[in-house]
């Protein structure tokens, strides 16, 4: 009963009050960060340091007024931040923050789900989260938010295929879908993928970028352009969604590249004894620095570079993404077969 | 069954991205525009026709309003056509003193430009590392004549102030902090794959066709045309210092960026210059104490940082006022490239390329 029920809603409670409270101190982190490379404070204002932004910010929206534009799709135009927040949540169910652990003489394990198919889980979920801005770029009846969309979708066909395909080298490599069973997959062999995967590794990383809709290929939004893009209709708490759901987006992604390639939950080094010593730090605080640092990652390129052009990422997804990918793929198929 | 439209969308007169007041009405198939009409108009505050309601001292502050990031070459361009118009004789001091301005000037304008024109395209750190610069030429200006933005630094026949004590040592101290800043944004900028894709080849126009629209300036400069007043036909101290025109080849958005960045140092050069052999002297020649020109008419033009700024004066010799004022407005010349420059780009272009030719609607507009 307790292990069946109760635990699992527990564990449902606690990671989404965990990855919503991420999420909003997150938009705080990319503020400051973002100051610190301009020079500039950033938030200073609410609280010290500004560390209460986020809560002003987040009552802000609500209280401010929910516009419907009088000639848009209602129904669609509701559903369209739904659409976008909601992948991106369940997308943690598989996450493994770290292995089982003992509370209250209990053993806990820290995931909520070992699917073993839970990296296609994944890659399903979050390709969902893509439509979410699609339909509101249509259902706005707005130009702006229409020509977002069409971008949206344009920039979900080129790079969605190359990172697909590189996960699928990756599989090879681990033998199993499960990301519990990936992980460990990197235990016994004794090697964080990151070293055996490179070329999959950075594709991840472009893909994750393209996926997340953060800069260099933050097009849909794409302020200077298209004057706020697919949100340009949106007020209130549903614009406010659409930008948790890119945040919740970018720990997703984060956390998957973890788990994938540095190791998730493990120390560095797994197969040296010599450093053993740093067992001794719990395993999901190597899993949650190892994913901050991916994060600040995604912070410190927006900082740095300007946007593609749509039909740059398209060339780069269907010219060198793509053939890299299946490069990759055939490559490690071979070693695969040949070791 | 299906059948294909043209989407028309109005860009501006809000949009972010049309650097104030610019509204282009672009026909779209796909992102690709096929069209365009850009409509200015909505700042017009009808500047020539209040300059000839005012004496020709008070014309000066007016001027400050075309082109309020450049204030100063705005000035400058007036009181040396109204001395031309005159013959009066400006001393050394004060032309080397103006050069000095005009320099700034032209440093703060770029630094503007490049923040914005970066920031069109994305990459917005620099916008912010361009506006800590600016603001650096504007303290030196508010040090100099009080104010930061509209200066009114001019008088016909020299200038109003003197240099503070030790402004010259600050001049150069800026002169120091420029040059590795420039690097700076070079680093972020001229070699980086993105920019180079996002510039390279997009809005490119041929000498001739530069000529024939009549474009000024870096747009000018930038499609390889050597055209550059400051050394053509110089004015104020110019014809007194070593100096370069960086020109560029293709004349795509890419070259006019690094003619504009390589004017950043040559500025520097010429306020290094003018420093050293700042004479000493009067700062106001023999200017009568109410400026009354003779009948006449003359056309002068400088360089400011956007192109060409020419003024038409005509005096009747007989009111306080011209009875005919008349500006040729770079930025407003060198708009009229636009429409045929975004044709066949996408929308990102589009706001790229309105960045390139860098215009300001108080100049446009007037």
């Amino acid at each position: 009963m307790v292990d069946i029920y109760v635990v699992p809603i527990l564990k449902i409670v606690v990671l989404l009050s965990a990855v919503l409270l991420a999420v909003t101190y997150l938009t705080l982190l990319e503020r400051k960060v973002i100051a610190w490379v301009q020079v500039r404070l950033g938030p200073m204002r609410v609280g010290p340091q500004g560390v209460l932004q986020p809560i002003a910010d987040a009552v802000k929206l609500l209280l401010k007024e929910d516009i419907t534009p009088s000639r848009a799709d209602k129904w669609v135009f509701t559903l369209a931040p739904i659409v976008s927040m909601v992948p991106a949540l369940i997308a943690f169910a598989v996450i493994p923050f770290g292995a089982t652990v003992s509370m209250f003489g209990h053993p806990v394990s820290l995931y909520i789900a070992d699917v073993n198919v839970g990296l296609l889980y994944i890659v399903s979920v979050t390709s969902i989260g893509v439509y979410g801005i699609i339909l509101a770029g249509y259902s706005s009846n707005s130009k702006f938010p229409l020509l977002a969309g069409l971008r949206a979708s344009a920039q979900l066909i080129s790079y969605e295929i190359a990172v697909t395909m590189m996960l699928v080298s990756l599989v090879v490599v681990a033998g199993t879908l499960s990301m519990v069973g990936i992980v460990n997959a990197q235990l016994s062999q004794g090697v964080w993928y990151v070293f055996l995967q490179p070329v999959a590794f950075v594709i991840l990383f472009i893909g994750g970028l393209a996926e997340t809709n953060r800069a260099p290929f933050d097009l849909p939004e794409a302020e200077q352009e298209l004057t706020g893009g697919f949100h340009t209709e949106y007020s209130g708490m549903r614009f406010a969604l659409f930008f948790l759901a890119e945040y919740a987006n970018m720990i997703v992604v984060s956390a998957v590249a973890t788990t994938l390639f540095l190791g998730g939950w493990l120390r560095p080094f797994p197969n040296v004894h010599v450093l053993s010593f740093l067992g001794f730090v719990p395993g999901w605080i190597w899993f949650l620095l190892k994913t901050f640092v991916f994060i600040y990652v995604f912070i410190w390129i927006r900082a740095t570079l300007p946007r593609y052009r749509y039909d740059q990422l398209m060339r780069l997804g269907w010219k060198v993404l793509i053939p890299l990918g299946i490069a990759n793929l055939v490559v490690t198929a071979i070693l695969k077969v040949l070791l | 069954m299906f059948d294909t439209n043209e989407l028309v969308i109005n860009m501006g007169p809000q949009h972010p991205s049309t650097h104030g007041v610019l509204r282009v009405i672009l026909r779209l198939d796909g992102e690709r525009v096929i069209g365009s009409d850009v409509v200015i108009g909505y700042l017009h505050r009808g500047v020539e026709k209040l300059c000839e309601h005012r004496d020709w001292a008070q014309i000066v502050l007016i001027t400050d309003r075309m082109d309020y990031v450049a204030a100063a070459s705005n000035n400058l361009g007036y009181v040396e056509t109204v001395e031309k118009l005159m013959s009066i004789e400006v001393p050394r001091r004060a032309r080397y003193i103006r050069t000095i301005l005009a320099e700034l000037q032209r440093i703060a304008s770029h630094c503007l430009w490049l923040g914005t024109h970066a920031m069109d395209i994305g990459a917005m750190t620099v916008f912010l590392y361009a506006f800590r610069e600016r603001e650096l030429v504007l303290d030196l200006f508010e040090e100099y004549c009080g104010a930061r933005l509209t200066y009114n630094a001019m008088r016909v026949g020299g200038l109003p102030l003197d240099i503070p004590p030790g402004w010259d040592r600050k001049v150069r101290d800026f002169c120091d902090i420029l040059g590795p800043k420039v690097d700076e944004y070079e680093q972020l900028l001229t070699h980086n794959r993105i920019w180079l894709e996002r510039t390279r080849g997009v809005g490119v126009i041929p000498g001739e066709d530069a000529v024939a629209i009549g474009l000024s300036g870096p747009p000018l400069r930038g499609s390889g045309i050597p055209r550059d007043v400051r050394k053509d036909e110089p004015y104020a101290a110019y014809a007194e210092f070593d100096f370069d025109i960086p020109i560029g080849a293709a004349g795509d958005t890419y070259d006019r960026y690094l003619v504009r960045i390589e004017e950043f140092r040559q500025s520097v050069r010429i306020i290094r210059q003018a420093l050293d052999g700042l004479p000493e002297g009067p700062i106001l020649g023999k200017v009568p104490r109410l400026i009354k020109p003779p009948a006449g008419e003359t056309y002068h033009a400088i360089e400011a940082p956007k192109g060409e700024l020419g003024y038409f004066i005509a005096s009747d010799g007989k009111s306080n006022t011209p009875y005919r004022f008349r500006v040729r407005p770079p930025s407003f010349c060198n708009l009229q490239a636009l429409s045929r420059l975004i044709k066949g780009h996408l929308v990102a272009d589009v706001v790229a390329l309105i960045g390139s030719l860098d215009i300001v609607l108080g100049e446009v507009d007037r």
